[in-house]
């Protein structure tokens, strides 16, 4: 398999304050992103996943490390022809309209005026912004410009896209229809490099992740490889049962209206719990058995630190 | 390529602000003003309407230059649509570069607006087109490419109101500078002489684009003199401009 982007032992610090004191934000990053896959990048708040990719994109110098992109290193202009990038909260030329940014950006690439008229139209339909052709940016709403920053991003027909919080700001259709595109991007063979904190997203269309927590990464690989399979405890939703009588089977939680909430840890007493409720003819509303979620590994990691 | 791309849509930017037409607005008054102001003056008339055309659109080209130069560089940091342009393939200077050309490509078309509406207005008085005033005009464009290269400069890593200070004590600087040589015959030789004569060297001299009064009152120009200012402006441009881009090549953008 080929990487596309290699990112090897990066440090980066910034002076801070008006006695400038040095704050490292990353401390020895080290990942690469293989050709064809999502690659999900996450961590909290802070922990330095937009900084990665500045230096990645040549916006900032990291004070140590090597970064390659399609192994090339990754401030020759070469190596950005056929990489797309969508920053986080993208604010753009607002005195332009939507044709015309994703004009001025097209020509940026060198491409011909036909080509570039055939792409804007296309893509503009594809981030369902066809009716929003001629109107300036300034008139935008959030979601919009995260909508057309996602066009520009793609202007180029990249190898490798950048995506820095894709979903942020967009309500659950406007997510669905981002996710749906960037699912799309994979099937047509481009690698899509997705920095997130929200986990649900990533946990739902991403190959492979890198957790990354204080400038350093404590985890990654591919997703069903971090998050195990095992069966971590099982939901029971009951009625018509008193606590009392499920005493030593689980851990009882709540009951709203009527209901009893358990959790299960041994596999065997769901088959006592059935026994029981069959006997006292009491009713199961639902049972759930819960895997790790990639929620449970970050949080466990955030914590540890 | 991309300087052109970068230009063009600089100058798209700039034409569609404001603040230009404000200033334009101005420019215009002042020149119609000149023409009642001549009512009011004892001699040659013509002579006040060109005088004062030509001191508006110095005036106003330079606040331009100003005002639009330290914002272009610096929004495209503040609102961070410079992180979307660095990343495309490009190198920083032609950023730079185009923004540079953008602007210089807008004054140019300001001032040859602002050079018809004045033609007019002393044609309407005389009579006649005074097509020296044009040689004027064009060495206020050559002063106006040099300030332009100064806000930028200024601008790749100040904010807006510093550089527009900044660019305008240059401006301001550049034109008393001249009266440095006076002073430097006047006072004996040694340390001071010599300290004078050094910020003469260093400081710039925009007097050297100053033709108003020559052309106002129809003196004769050496050609020599308009190449040495022709070439002293392009040389102090290239000199800043490079100073521009080495600020700029290492900069973080955060």
């Amino acid at each position: 398999m080929k990487t596309v982007l290699a990112i090897e032992d990066v440090h980066k610090s910034f002076r801070v304050g008006f006695i400038p004191k040095k704050k490292e934000i990353l401390r020895g990053i080290s990942f690469s992103v293989n050709e064809g896959e999502i690659f999900g990048y996450l961590g909290p708040n802070g922990a330095g996943k937009t900084t990665t990719l500045k230096c990645a994109l040549g916006l900032i110098f990291p004070d140590r490390g090597k970064i390659e992109i399609f192994g090339r290193p990754h401030l020759e202009p070469e190596a950005r022809a056929k990489l797309g990038f969508l920053p986080e909260n993208p604010y753009f030329y607002d005195y332009l309209s939507a044709r015309e940014f994703l004009d001025f950006y097209a020509q940026l690439f060198r491409i011909g005026k036909a080509v570039r008229e055939e792409r804007i139209s296309s893509l503009l339909k594809l981030v369902d912004m066809e009716k929003a052709r001629d109107l300036q940016l300034r008139k935008f709403s959030r979601g919009m410009l995260q909508r057309i920053g996602l066009a520009q991003a793609l202007i180029n027909e990249p190898s490798l896209v950048l995506l820095d919080e894709p979903l942020g700001g967009l309500d659950p259709l406007g997510r669905k229809e981002i996710r749906d595109i960037i699912i799309r991007l994979r099937e047509e063979g481009k690698t899509v490099f997705l920095c997130s904190h929200i986990l649900q997203d990533i946990e739902m269309i991403c190959d492979r992740v890198a957790i990354i927590v204080g400038g350093k990464i404590l985890s990654q690989g591919p997703l069903a490889e971090l998050i195990s399979e095992k069966i971590l405890f099982t939901e029971v939703i009951l009625s018509g049962l008193a606590p009392g009588e499920l005493a030593g089977l689980g851990e009882s939680l709540s009951s709203p209206g009527g209901r009893l909430l358990i959790k299960v840890f041994q596999e065997d007493k769901i088959q006592e719990i059935l026994d029981l409720v069959k006997k006292k003819k009491a009713k199961i509303h639902s049972l759930i058995p819960r895997t790790q979620t990639l929620e449970d590994l970050f949080v466990e990691m955030v914590k540890s630190q | 390529m991309t300087i052109k791309t970068i230009a063009l849509n600089t100058f798209k930017e700039a034409i569609r602000d404001r603040i230009l037409y404000l200033l334009f607005f101005f420019a215009a008054l002042a020149m119609i003003v000149s023409r009642i102001l001549a009512l009011l003056t004892v001699g040659d008339r013509a002579k006040i309407i060109k005088d004062v055309g030509l001191a508006s659109v110095s005036l106003f080209g330079t606040l331009m230059a100003i005002l639009i130069g330290t914002g272009l560089v610096y929004k495209e940091i503040e609102k961070r649509t410079i992180f979307t342009l660095i990343s495309k393939p490009m190198r920083r200077y032609e950023f730079l570069l185009g923004k540079f050309f953008g602007l210089v490509l807008t004054l140019f078309v300001i001032l040859l607006l602002m050079s018809i509406i004045f033609l007019a207005l002393v044609f309407a008085y005389t009579s006649a087109i005074d097509w020296r005033l044009l040689l004027a005009v064009l060495f206020v464009f050559v002063e106006l490419i040099l300030i332009t290269a100064v806000a930028i400069l200024f601008s790749s890593f100040s904010t807006p109101i510093l550089s527009s200070l900044f660019a305008l004590c240059f401006t301001l600087i550049g034109h008393f500078s001249w009266s440095l040589e006076t002073l430097i015959k006047k006072i004996p030789a040694g340390a001071l002489k010599v300290l004078a004569q050094v910020a003469y060297t260093i400081l710039p001299d925009l007097e050297n684009f100053n033709y108003k009064t020559e052309v106002v009152h129809g003196l004769a120009i050496p050609a020599q003199t308009l190449l040495y200012s022709a070439a002293y402006g392009i040389l102090y441009t290239v000199f800043i401009l490079m100073l521009a881009v080495l600020v700029f090549r290492r900069r973080d953008f955060i």
